[in-house]
């Protein structure tokens, strides 16, 4: 018996196989749903009417899709360079230091339209000098990134927690929160609603990427060292510095979710703005294939996904919000670590067919 | 004053154990299946998983033991799903196991709120759906604290002194040399997970029927991840990583009591630098400034045979 | 191709055969391994299978270790034919395999790897305590001395090959397979290591070799089988054959059409090393004092049996590794230790190169063609603007990189990976020529390409000769490098050893060369 088989088409592998691993991450959803007791067609209608039935809905959504680009960009860029940046959390959090210091220090005297870039900035610097201590351990000092990107998550935590309650505490304050920014920092709103200009800051970054990755002389560099670090040694890379650069794009973006969600929507610094979105962008990089426009595509999923959730769990008490937290981990596990389960079969049926 | 320290010293270590339980069970497990080749960062999973199940099931079934069970089962469960995507479909064992920290961070409050309606709560536990204190040998410590004590020279027993720990050691290391000599790859490193999901399944029934009385949302608040880190600060050795629990345990101790205290001197000592301690240590042993982690050599390679 | 057994005394069968093999055959994917070898393997005899690396040695042995399954064929274990699932069935019928990489635990002691997969309970401490008497008794024996309790890593390779012997004996092997033994040992080493074959013959031990180095066939074996392209292509009893009809059937001919070339018009030195070594990082001498020097308007050939060092060179001359010894200039630039240059550099000084291992170095397999063909000058003009990929430009350049070298399909969007191996070839012989560089570094330049590319690169490369660029070609094809060549350097065991002018170089002088038979 021949034990080689025939790979599968281009449009099998990229369109066909991740879809049906999402089918079947939406199937065993469905079952969990029916065990709780909920009809699950009858969740299905209320999680879209609640993601895209309204306006408002949608404007939600695309709220919640800015963040699950970031983070799945920042997840996509390190990929590519063959590194698996699993600290977004925690590079998305420090960012928000970043962004929400730079407010506070300057939104007294900078008029808005330099303020905001300021901002932005601090928070993409700050995420990149944190995603950078992982990588030049990993460069120079051979610690794995996985290890230490997870461990830099909680060491995130510890220290927003510390300086929130300790240092940026606003002065009489009971909660552990910044003072509110200055009016000037706020950007504008769309939709009238959480929804703001960071969508577009969001999409410029897709476009960014893009043309990074696949136009740049550095660009081409890194996905060389990502499929083939032998060839990129050949070509002349220097693969330290390298990963250097990778993650520290990996974690400029991942620390602009502070913009959306500082800048955009809560208006000072607090604990935790990031929950979740790190680890999700996991998830979404995984289903967008590490490609800017699969990324937006299952960022607007994983957004209505969300919001919709959200919207579910006032209808109907059994669902709660963390059921998105589930689907997102099924995600995962069906289009990454369980990425192959389908292709013995897909292979079967296509090369039958053909 | 003497006095004083000795009980502040006594009351100390008392704490540090009880914190460090779940510690010590959960790294036991993580390094049966580490040493076989597969990380585990999905610990934190299992045990949150467990500790769900256990709750869940002590709370119907008014059992603390059947609870105990549960939980077992229940990281069991997630335990074999990570082999199936990891050995059997060779999948990426990060990815799996952060699929699975967040599947379990997810479905446990789902179910929680599906069967209790109390937002992702289990209704509190009675003295006999909990596994209380023994009165013996020492007063206020559970039977699953000696458990975890004893998991440390069985875990060192069982990877250094059997025919099992020979062939676990050698599939982390070098997997084709398990396979020329005939032994099954997959075997056992399936046999390594279950063992995990075992260990980690008591430390998650630990934290939710022993230590405390019922489960909360995300009440392992990153013990897996602490545990990992011990693993590898004890070089995924069973009593070096038992140290390291006790050491991360005995930080953990120590911020409980700082809390709010003022040091002459130092003025009020930041709780959460202790939080981040285990990680920081680990980190930089990691990078070589203390002493040398090394992994074991196969570890995080899924393991093709060709035909 | 015939297998050649007639007169050899492998054929008559008045000595116990140990194994038979019947026509096995194996292919992974497209690429036929193993075809239709049969082979007789006297008992307590050493019994040589000697061909070039790719030749289906290992894959054949493998087969009969059952580490993979013959998709054809039968093997007869006295007598028997078995069927062999797994490395335990092999074992089971007292076959060891004693592998190419040792197949050893550097963490574990001696002890502990001999009883790995044979612990004798389910504690340690009998079998153990067991193995050491076991191991005591074959030290002796045979004269395999080696410390029970010392760790592997601690162990030399010499040492670390005798553990595997004592592991295969262990197990109770009666037929032991040594896959390129002394591939890893020192000359001292190796030559303790056919003392030791020679004790284990005289026990009555069967013992297969596997090895390219003709040296060691004549020394040691009763028997040689030579394989080329996953054929037997002879069969000889060892004292009716010489190391010359060895080499010449280990190395083939492809049927290659006459290479019309002018004499060189030699220029100046472009790049010269002088006493140039590397040692790796375990202390092994890879290189050892290379001279050479490679004027403009001439190609050199660099001929030797694979594994020679060749690879390092090339390495060491492309700025991949840094020599750990010694000299090297390249167009002026100086090179040593302290003053190592990066690949990018030697591209700026005028050097290309064409790597050996086409698929993982010469080009990234999931890229698109029209990316493949700007690996290591994506950021020189015009494919780059300081930052910006022109993307029609590169395009615009692969389109015609694929039009003058004939690269078929010629599609620049469609992966490198999806283009046959003569077409990848073209493609990246084509990316490095275009360059016009004054120094041309070739590895392997026709491997897996069909013979109609393989005339097409030779033209191509006597063109940039003839245009003035100092090319150096590295092959095992010995017949391509006589074509090729104006000048032959041999390499053998890091160092070279011949320095022919080619149009006085004959076949058989440098096949004694490549084998070290004529060391000078």
């Amino acid at each position: 018996m021949s034990t080689t088989r025939r790979p599968l088409p281009v449009w099998a592998d990229i369109v066909l196989l991740p879809l049906i691993n999402i089918a079947l991450a939406f199937i065993v959803v469905g079952i969990i749903v029916a065990i709780i007791g909920v009809n699950p067609v009858e969740a299905l209608r209320l999680l879209v009417a609640g993601a895209v039935g309204s306006p408002d809905a949608i404007a939600y959504t695309l709220y919640y899709a800015t963040n699950f680009i970031f983070t799945g960009l920042a997840v996509s860029v390190a990929f590519h360079a063959g590194l698996f940046n699993i600290g977004g959390e925690g590079q998305a959090y420090i960012g928000g230091l970043g962004c929400g210091l730079a407010i506070l220090a300057f939104d007294r005297f900078l008029p808005a339209w330099l303020l905001i870039p300021v901002a932005i900035v601090a928070a993409a610097l700050f995420g990149a000098a944190w995603a950078a201590v992982p990588a030049w351990l990993q460069a120079w000092h051979g610690s794995h990134i996985v290890i230490t990107t997870i461990m830099f998550n909680f060491v995130a935590s510890a220290l927003m927690v510390y300086l929130l309650v300790n240092v940026l505490i606003a002065p009489g304050s009971m909660t552990p929160q910044s003072r509110p920014f200055a009016a000037s920092a706020a950007l504008p709103v769309l939709m009238g609603s959480t929804l703001n200009l960071s969508i577009a800051l969001a999409l410029a970054c897709c476009i960014g990427v893009w043309v990074f990755l696949w136009h740049t002389s550095w660009g081409y560099a890194l996905r060389t060292m990502g499929h083939s670090p032998s060839a990129a040694i050949y070509a002349g890379t220097n693969l330290k510095r390298m990963t250097m650069l990778a993650m520290c794009l990996s974690g400029a973006l991942a620390g602009l979710v502070a913009v959306n969600e500082l800048l955009g929507v809560q208006h000072r610094v607090l604990l935790d703005f990031q929950a979740g979105y790190g680890f999700a962008g996991i998830a979404v990089a995984l289903m967008g294939r590490n490609h800017p426009l699969g990324v937006v595509l299952a960022a607007l999923l994983f957004g209505a996904l969300q919001q919709g959730g959200a919207e579910l769990s006032f209808d109907l008490p059994g669902i709660n919000r963390e059921m998105v937290v589930v689907i997102q981990g099924l995600v995962i596990l069906f289009s990454g670590a369980l990425e192959h389960l389908p292709r013995p079969w897909l292979q079967t049926l296509l090369s039958r067919r053909a | 004053m003497m006095d004083e320290v000795l009980s502040i010293a006594f009351l100390m270590s008392a704490a540090t154990l009880r914190v460090a339980t779940p510690l010590i069970l959960c790294a036991m497990g993580g390094l049966f299946s580490e040493r076989s080749g597969i990380i585990d960062v999905g610990l934190e999973g299992k045990m949150l998983m467990a500790a769900f199940f256990a709750a869940a099931t002590a709370s119907a079934t008014g059992s603390a033991w059947a609870g105990v069970g549960a939980g077992v089962i229940a990281a069991e469960a997630l335990a074999l799903l990570h082999g199936f995507a990891c050995i059997t479909h060779r999948g990426n064992q990060v990815v799996s196991g952060v699929a699975l920290n967040i599947l379990a961070a997810g479905l446990t409050v789902v179910l929680g709120n599906a069967w209790f309606k109390q937002g992702g709560l289990t209704p509190p536990l009675t003295a006999n759906e909990r596994l209380m204190p023994l009165a013996f040998p020492n007063a206020g410590d559970s039977i699953l604290v000696y458990v975890a004590l004893l998991s440390v020279p069985f875990t060192w027993w069982l990877v250094g002194r059997t025919r099992f720990g020979l062939r676990l050691r050698a599939v982390g290391e070098l997997p084709l040399a398990v396979d020329a000599a005939g032994i099954s790859v997959a075997g056992l490193r399936y046999r390594a997970v279950l063992l995990c999901g075992l260990l980690a399944g008591l430390a998650g029934a630990y934290i939710a029927i022993a230590q405390n009385a019922g489960f909360t949302r995300d009440m392992t608040a990153g013990q897996g991840f602490i545990a990992l880190a011990a693993l590898i600060f004890g070089k995924w050795r069973p009593f070096s990583a038992f140290g390291a629990c006790l050491m991360f345990g005995l930080l953990d101790a120590i911020a409980i009591r700082l809390q709010g205290l003022k040091v002459p001197g130092i003025g009020e000592v930041p709780v959460q630098l202790f939080q981040a301690l285990p990680y920081l240590l680990t980190m930089f042993l990691l990078a070589g400034f203390i002493g040398r982690a090394v992994a074991p050599k196969a570890i995080g390679v899924p393991y093709t045979k060709e035909h | 191709m015939q297998v050649l057994t007639s007169d050899s005394s492998i054929e008559r069968s008045s000595i116990d055969l140990a194994i038979e093999l019947r026509s096995i055959d194996k292919s992974f994917g497209s690429v036929h391994a193993v075809r239709d070898v049969s082979m007789r393997i006297e008992a307590g005899r050493v019994t040589g299978i000697v061909g070039e690396n790719g030749a289906g040695k290992s894959t054949l042995m493998s087969i009969l270790y059952g580490l993979y399954r013959a998709d054809a064929g039968e093997i007869l274990v006295g007598g028997a034919a078995m069927q062999m699932d797994s490395p335990r069935d092999a074992i089971a019928h007292g076959i060891g395999m004693v592998h190419q990489h040792f197949m050893l635990i550097d963490s574990f002691t001696v002890l502990e790897n001999l009883v790995l997969g044979a612990e004798g309970g389910a504690l340690l401490a009998n079998g153990l305590a067991a193995a050491r008497a076991e191991l005591g008794r074959l030290s002796r024996e045979y004269g395999l001395t080696v410390d029970p309790d010392a760790l592997v890593a601690d162990l030399s390779v010499g040492e670390q090959q005798r553990v595997e012997i004592l592991k295969v004996l262990f197990r109770g092997a009666r037929i032991l397979i040594l896959d390129e033994p002394s591939a890893v040992l020192t000359p001292q080493e190796a030559d303790q290591l056919f003392r030791i074959l020679a004790t284990l013959k005289a026990h009555g031990v069967t013992v297969v070799l596997i090895t390219h180095k003709l040296r060691e066939i004549m020394a040691a074996t009763d028997a040689v089988y030579v394989m080329r392209q996953g054929e037997i292509v002879a069969g000889r009893a060892t004292s009716d054959t010489n190391p010359e009809e060895l080499a010449e059937l280990m190395v083939g001919r492809k049927v290659l059409t006459h290479l019309d070339k002018a004499p060189p018009r030699r220029g100046e030195v472009v790049l010269r090393a002088e006493h140039l070594s590397l040692v790796d990082a375990r202390g092994v001498r890879l290189l050892e004092d290379i001279g050479l020097e490679l004027r403009a308007g001439e190609i050199v050939g660099i001929a030797g049996v694979s594994g020679n060092g060749q690879t390092e060179l090339l390495q060491v001359l492309a700025g991949i590794r840094a020599p750990t010894g010694g000299r090297l200039e390249v167009c002026g630039r100086t090179i040593d230790a302290e003053h190592p240059v990066d690949p990018a550099e030697m591209r700026e000084l005028g050097l290309a190169h064409v790597p050996e291992d086409r698929l993982r170095q010469g080009m990234v397999a999931d890229f698109r063609a029209s990316e493949t063909s700007i690996l290591g000058y994506h950021e020189d003009e015009p494919f780059s603007n300081h930052w910006l990929l022109d993307g029609p430009a590169v395009g615009k350049h692969c389109t015609e990189l694929m039009q003058r070298f004939d690269v078929r399909p010629r599609a620049p969007g469609l992966h490198s990976a999806s283009f046959s191996g003569g077409n990848q070839q073209k493609l990246v012989l084509a990316r490095e020529m275009d360059q016009a560089p004054k120094v041309l570094l070739v590895g392997q330049p026709t491997r897996g390409v069909d013979i109609g590319a393989i005339e097409f690169i030779h033209r191509e490369l006597v063109k940039s000769r003839d245009a003035g660029c100092a090319v150096l070609v590295v092959s095992v094809e010995l017949e391509e490098i006589l074509s090729l060549a104006d000048r032959i350097l041999v390499m053998f065991a890091g160092r070279i050893v011949g320095d022919v002018d080619a149009a006085a170089a004959n076949e058989r002088q440098l096949g004694l060369m490549m084998a070290g038979a004529q060391a000078t």
